[in-house]
Formats: structure tokens, sequence, C-alpha cells
């Protein structure tokens, strides 16, 4: 099956990728990552790629360009760049092509830059590489241009700067920079921005674009995020186990996708559920949205409506709910050894107050290095806080030692970010499990094993599980495990510190609708700290947003959303990838 | 464009929207538990990798064959590796029962080999286990509780690092002249081995230590050294094994070092250094005096190093995925 033949006629496409498949090769022989990927990118237009960690995706942008990792080999097809097939080209035509006519911005900035090198010397490098300038001063002249192109307004002082000294938004623009710096006709962008902020996030991006827009390059946009997708791209490639399972106008496939799975994905993705709440100016429970029987697991609204019917009372003020956690002036203030024997204090949590009415979720949204995880790690008292007041349930936790601490800590059970951290590697599931119970001297043997399968049950994982180890699970399936773990001392509060942010969509929005329902059936309280305002709208009764260590505005989830008070709550708002696409809903 | 219920779709030949067979794709669950693979960690991955490496197999039957020698030496000869040795043998070649020839004292080669394995071993176990316990206890300390405390004990470690400890054992050894004894070349040696072990351990623990899940079990109010034994020292063990096994050969190899310049054990022990010390002058006229000690003690040695080499092998998953 080829897409090529549903496009209009006419002039050859910049590239034209036909049922191109790729194997890596294991132990256990030649695994398929693609199986006939077809599809064409015109001049100028912008395409995106999305998928889940995987499908393949990355796989395809490696490919076209002929630069798979390791063991990995192009087995079939075609890649047809200007008529040229890519796929079969000579190194030598290959490097020709590289950089000069495709240029690629890798994912991650942090480890893509050489940090022994300065910043101007690499871009000088891609320069040289490229024959864009000879001689010394052209050379460093064509350099600065280009990082200023990219959007770093100092270069000629920031050339001399090492990798280390940029924040990640600035060494992107550098890969960017380094990528855009030959004019290719093609720009490949693999996930560039996932590793940034989201205000960062759309700076950067709205760059990228004008600046492709201007000089008439093509974009083959790779990204993991359906709503940042559909943003930036006028045409949508859906991509699942190696094939491509839909493929057309974004806009035609958010609003009338076809193939199951890209229905799970859109019914999945927060960025697009939180667009949707919004677009229907309506209060959750009211909100008509395109269930389909197989998207319904995944389905954010679904759950979200759920959750609330399931909470709701207290919200609308019938019944008053006593506060479950009250933070008062937290402070802390962190010393950072500065050379020698100097110390430089580091304010992380500034004068924070809040409160968490019991059975309610609290959402605390921030960029990194806001102090949102540090605020979890007092609440936990995993850190003692250098002033202010923290009491859950009445009780000041500040003064509490021994036996006392040990009953807080038996009401308020952490869920952290990491799915593949989080779980001792050499405890079986099973015991994980019990640690707390074990810790706390809760029941025998037998009744721990008993309420092991009573967790595992709740977290829908299969029993056989406890006697296994976590390197054989899933990293939403690990994070179950971990919710499991926080649930066994039946806590009234559970911390969950970027708890889904690691996850693919499809299996955050199923850990999203497990936490309501656990919230539902057991009361729970939960802060909920995340980067993802999308995911807020849709988990979150209240919102706190915080920015450099303090709360710039707090309230009602549906009142930050629709009349945000502050700008830089807007600059989220705004952020939120999707935010631009004009639904029909 | 109509919308289609899921079931019925079928790719749609419209202009631009192309939608694949639903049926060549069909959509599996959402994170589905795939259980069909035996349960394995970290100890029962490396079991498993380990079976299949050859070197295991013929390193650890050598060092097991050479640790039954040292055992029960009675088993192999019935001669008697220095008493009855008469110079009229001196440096003869084999003859019946005494396959391997004699030594200048005219003492049985095979019967002084046999019975030096139990003094390397006790030299290089003794060596070990001196330096993995002080290893892990400053090393795990250092690491978990930090500050001064891993200041304090890195330093000590420090000092004794910065002493070469061939040199710092001669010292040793030519203080303690009178008690010149097993215990005394392991402790020479030990004392200033450790430090490696503390180290790597430190290191590891520094890396385990920040996990998610040691915060976990923070969280759920486990003590300080409950974390420690139970979660931290567990996950960070595995480089230390690799480095004990390691170093027992080169404990062995430090006794023989030791003996060899004449600082060792006294001539009344039997040992390989001893024998290889001694048949230095007959290298040229009879060198089978000098090879077969040198090729049990490289022998054994190897064993060891090769040991160690195919666990770290097996208990490095990053160079397991390189290969």
């Amino acid at each position: 099956m080829s897409t090529t033949e549903y496009t209009s006629a006419g002039a050859a496409p910049l590239l034209e990728v036909r049922d191109l498949e790729v194997g890596f090769r294991t132990q256990g022989g030649l695994v398929k990552a693609l199986n006939g990927v077809s599809f064409t990118v015109e001049r100028g237009e912008t395409v995106a790629i999305v998928g889940e960690s995987g499908s393949g995706k990355s796989t395809t942008a490696a490919a076209i360009i002929n630069l798979l990792p390791g063991s990995g080999q192009i087995t079939g097809g075609q890649v047809l760049f200007e008529g040229r097939d890519l796929a079969k080209a000579s190194r030598r035509e290959l490097e020709d092509v590289r950089g000069k006519l495709i240029g690629f911005v890798p994912q991650d900035p942090m480890s893509n830059l050489n940090p022994v090198w300065s910043v101007g010397f690499q871009v000088e490098e891609t320069v040289k590489a490229n024959g864009l300038a000879t001689g010394k001063r052209a050379v460093r002249a064509k350099a600065i241009e280009v990082l200023k192109q990219a959007g770093l307004a100092d270069a000629e002082q920031r050339l001399h700067q090492f990798p280390h000294q940029f924040s990640g938004g600035m060494r992107q623009r550098v890969l960017i920079g380094i990528g855009l710096a030959a004019d290719p006709r093609l720009l490949i962008a693999d996930e560039p921005t996932s590793a940034l902020d989201v205000t960062v996030q759309r700076r950067i991006l709205d760059h990228l674009e004008s600046l492709t827009e201007q000089s008439g390059t093509a974009v083959l946009f790779i990204t993991h995020d359906l709503g940042l997708a559909a943003e930036r791209a006028s045409k949508l490639i859906v991509m699942y186990k190696g094939k491509i399972v839909e493929a057309g106008p974004s806009l035609e496939i958010l609003q009338n996708p076809l193939h199951p799975y890209t229905q799970r994905l859109i019914a999945a993705a927060p960025s697009l559920a939180s667009r949707r709440i919004q677009a229907s100016g309506q209060h959750l429970g009211s909100i008509s949205h395109a269930e389909t029987g197989s998207a319904a697991s995944v389905d954010l609204i679904a759950a979200a409506e759920e959750r609330v019917e399931a909470v709701t009372p207290g919200l609308d003020g019938q019944v008053r709910r006593e506060p479950s956690i009250v933070v008062e002036n937290l402070t802390k203030v962190f010393k950072i050894r500065s050379g020698g024997f100097k110390q430089v204090e580091f304010k992380a949590v500034g004068d924070v107050s809040f409160s968490i009415a019991k059975g309610t979720t609290t959402a605390l949204v921030g960029e990194s290095g806001s102090g949102k995880s540090t605020v979890a790690k007092l609440l936990l008292r995993l850190e003692d806080p250098t002033s202010g007041r923290i009491s859950v349930q009445g009780r000041d936790i500040a003064s509490l030692r021994g036996r006392q601490l040990l009953s807080l800590r038996r009401t308020m059970q952490p869920v952290f970010q990491d799915p593949y951290g989080t779980l001792n590697p050499l405890n079986n599931i099973g015991n994980t499990i019990a640690e707390p119970l074990k810790v706390h001297g809760v029941g025998d043997r037998t009744s721990r094993r008993e309420r092991v399968f009573e967790l595992l049950d709740q977290v829908s994982l299969p029993r056989v599980i406890a006697g296994r180890y976590p390197n054989e699970l899933s990293g939403g399936q690990r994070q179950r495990v971990a919710i499991a773990r926080a649930l066994s001392l039946k806590p009234d509060v559970v911390v969950l510190d970027e708890a889904v942010s690691a996850l693919d969509v499809l299996v955050q929005a199923q850990i999203l609708r497990l936490l309501a329902d656990l919230q539902g059936e057991l009361g729970l309280t939960y802060l909920f700290i995340t980067h993802d305002l999308a995911v807020v709208r849709v988990i979150a009764d209240n919102v706190a947003v915080m920015q450099k260590g303090r709360i710039v505005e707090a309230a009602t989830t549906d009142e930050v959303f629709d009349s945000p008070r502050e700008q830089y709550t807007r600059d989220l708002l705004d952020a939120i990838p999707g935010a631009g696409i004009k639904l029909g809903i | 464009m109509s919308s289609e219920t899921p079931a019925a779709v079928r790719p749609t030949r419209s202009a631009n929207h192309f939608v694949a067979d639903v049926d060549e794709t069909p959509v599996a669950d959402v994170d589905a538990v795939k259980l069909d693979e035996k349960p394995s960690n970290l100890w029962r991955d490396a079991w498993r990798d380990l079976r299949r490496r050859p070197i295991f197999w013929i390193s650890g039957a050598l060092i097991l064959f050479i640790v039954f020698v040292a055992m029960f030496p009675g088993l192999f000869t019935s001669t008697p590796p220095d008493s009855g040795c008469e110079l009229s043998n001196s440096n003869a070649g084999p003859s019946a029962g005494h396959p391997w020839g004699y030594t200048k004292q005219g003492c049985d080669i095979y019967s002084r080999v046999v019975h030096g394995a139990s003094t390397s071993l006790s030299v290089g176990f003794i060596v070990i286990a001196l330096t993995t316990i002080t290893g892990i206890v400053f090393g795990a300390l250092a690491g978990f509780f930090g500050g001064w405390v891993d200041t304090v004990l890195m330093r000590a470690g420090d000092i004794f690092f910065s002493i070469p400890y061939i040199l710092a054992a001669v010292v040793i050894m030519s203080v303690f002249s009178a008690h010149r004894n097993v215990l005394v070349i392991a402790l020479a040696i030990g004392v200033f081995a450790w430090p490696t072990t503390a180290r790597v351990l430190r290191s590891e623990v520094l890396r385990v230590k920040n996990s998610d899940f040691v915060a976990a079990a923070t969280a759920t109010g486990l003590s300080k050294l409950g974390i420690l034994f139970r979660h931290v020292l567990p996950n960070s063990i595995a480089p230390v094994i690799v480095v004990t096994t390691l170093s027992l050969g080169a404990a062995i190899t430090a006794e023989a070092t030791l003996s060899f310049l004449g600082v060792g054990l006294p001539g009344s022990v039997m040992s390989w250094g001893n024998d290889i010390s001694q048949a230095q002058r007959d290298l040229r006229t009879d060198p089978q005096t000098l090879i077969i000690p040198s090729i049990a003690l490289t022998t054994t040695v190897l064993s060891f190093i090769l040991l160690g080499e195919a666990l770290r092998d097996a208990l490095d998953p990053k160079a397991r995925a390189l290969r």
C-alpha cells in the first residue's frame, strides 16, 4: 500500500519513501522495525510523523539519511530524494546530501553537543564541512550568522562558550542552527523539543517555523505529541508497530480519525482533551466526546468526567470538606558550594502556602526549576524545610519523630516520575509491594500476601506478576506497581511527583484513569505535581502555578483555564501544544 | 467525509486521507502484560549469561581443582615436600614417582608444587577477606552517609592508596622479620589493598542512593541502616565481586613477589614464590625447576583473573549490550 498514489499528480515530490523496510540484527535474528513505510514530502511542506515509543518513527527519520544506529540496516524499499535513491547511495554521496540538502535536528540537546568543544567550534565545523565559507574570517562570520538566525542574539560573545554554559533551550537553538546552516531543502527534526519546557518549546518551534517558511525548507517533524504535530504540520502520518496506519491532512485526521489506533491516540492526548474541554466552554460532565469502542479505555475526557462525578459533591460547596494538607509560608533554602569554602544560598521554595481539601486533587504546575518537586519532598519529610509549617490532618509534621513520624508516613505515600528507577530491580514485585507492610509490621506473611494480591487487582495487574522482577515490566506497569506500593498502607494522601510524565500517551491515559478510579473508590487526596498543564485539566480540582519557587496563581482548575489572572499562567496555557488548532467541536 | 464505526473501517481511498487496513495492523491492548519469558533479575540474567561462557567453566573448574589440591595435598602425593630431600638428587630430571624431577636441594618438585597451593590460596583468601570487609564497611558508610564521614573515611583510604603496597609490604615484612607467616604477609598486603574496593563500592553507593526506590523506601519509614542493607548494598555489590575476584589473583602474585624478594615467607614454608626465587640461579642449566612452579602460579592467578573478567561481563549489562 502506498500513499503516494493518492497525492496530487504534478512535479516529483522532494522526498518519496517507498515501501521502506528496516531491520535490526539481534541474537534472535533480524527484527523488523519498519514494515513497508511509504509517504511523500513536498517542497516546502511540513509533515509530522506521530507515534508512541517503539512505533518506528525515529527509525524512519534515521533511515532517510542512512544514520541507523548500531545493528540497523535498510532491508528493502527506496528513499527517493529529488529522484536519487538514498537507500543505495554510497557513503560519499550520502555525506554530500547530509547537512547540505537534508539537515537534521536531534532529540536530546543535552547529549548532542560535544562538551569538550566550544559551541562556536562546533558550528564552524558544520560550516566548513558543508563548504559554506572558506577562510577563517568568513567561516567565523558565517557561524555567527547561523547562530543569530537560530535566535541567539549575542552570538559573538557566546561563540567561545561551552555547551554546559548554555540552557537546554539555547542548546536546541544551536542544534537547529547547525541543522539549517546550509539552507537544506529538507529538515528532519526528531523530537526537537521534547526535553524542553513548554514555553521554551513554543518559542523555539515558532522560530523554526518562521525560518523554514522564509527559506522554503520542507520539514519532517517527528513527535509523540499528537497535538503538537497537528499544530505544526499540514500533514500527519500516524505510525504504529513499524507501519503507517493513517496519513492525511492534520485537521482532517484530528476531526475524523478512521483507524481505531488513531482514534485511541486522539482520545488519550492530554493536549487535545484539554483543548476539547476548553472548546466546549462547559463544565465537565456535560461534554459530548467522540466515544468509540476501542478508545474507551484510554479516553481522558471520559475519565475526567467519571472522576468529577465521584468527587464533585464537595466541590460545589454542598459539603464543606476539611483540609487534609495545609502548607503555610513554606520556605526551603539550599546551600550550594561555589568553589573553595564559599557557599551560595539558593531559595528553591519561597513562602509557599496552599491547602488541599480531603478527597480532592490539587495540581502543582511549573516548569523545571520552579521548586515543585522540592515542595513534594518537604511534604513527604524527605527534606526538612528552612521555615514554614506543613500540617497533615491537623498535625504539624516538622516536629514528628520516631513512632509519630512512622504513623505520618503511613498516611502519606509518594509515586515518583521515573518508572525505571522507582522499583528496586533486585526485589520481586510481591516483596516490593509488601515492603511498607513489613516496615510497619502490618499482618503476618499470609495476610500480607493476600493484601498484595488485592492491591494488584486494584491496579489491574495479574496476580502472577508478584513473583516477577521489575525489568520484565513496561514503564506503565512499573508505575502501577509503584502505585500499588503507595496504596499498600491505605494512605489518605498520595503525592504524585510527575507520576505520568515519562509514559506514552495511551499508557498515561490509562494510569490517569486508574488514579481517578482509585480516588473515587478510596477517597484519596492527591497532590499532583507536573509540568504538563494539559494533564492538569483532566485530573485536578485545584491548580497552583509555581514559578521560581513561588506560587503565582492558585484557583480552581476551571478558573485557571478559563480566566487566568497572571501573564505567566497565560503563557503556560498558550504553550499547550494544540492550543492553536481550531477544533470544530 | 462520513464517519464510520471502527468495525466497518476499510481503507478510504479519498484524495489525501490514507487509512491502513485494520486487519493488517490490528490494534493490541494498551500496555498488555507479557510474561512469556522466565522470571529474571540481575543475578539470574548474569547466571544465564555465565552459563554460556566456556571461560567461566574452564576458570571455575581450574579454581575448584586448585582449591581441592590445596585442601587435600595428601591425595595427590605421598612424598613429603621438605623432608627426605637428598642433595644427590639436586636438579635431577624426572624419575619414577617423581614426574617433574627435583629442586636444587633435591626435593620432589611435584610434591612442592602440590603443597605450595595451600600457601598461595590462604594468602589470597585472607587478603580478600580483609580488603573486602574493610572496603565494604568504608565504601558503604562513606558513600551512604556522605559529608564528613565520607571525607574522613576516604582520606584515610587515600593515605593507604598513595603508598605503593609492595614497598609498604617490604617494609612491614622487614620489621616483622621474626614473625613471618601466612597471616602476617596477608595482613601486610591487605592493609594497603582495601582502598580500591572501598572506592568502587562508594561510587556505586553514590549512584544507587539517589534512586527513586530509595526515596520511596524512606517515605515508607524504613530506617537508614535498613535502606542501606535492604536496598543500597544489594544493588551496588556486583562490581565489588568483580574487583574481589581480580584482586585475589593480584594478592597471590604479591605473596610470590615478596617471597621472591626474600622478605616473604621463610624457606621452611612451602611457597611457589620461594621455589621460584631459589630456582632463578639455575635457570640456564635446569629451567624446569623455575618453570614448573611458575606455571602453577600463573595458572592459578590467570584462573581468578579470567573468572573476574567473565563475572564483569555478566554483571555489567552495558558491557553485555555492546557485544
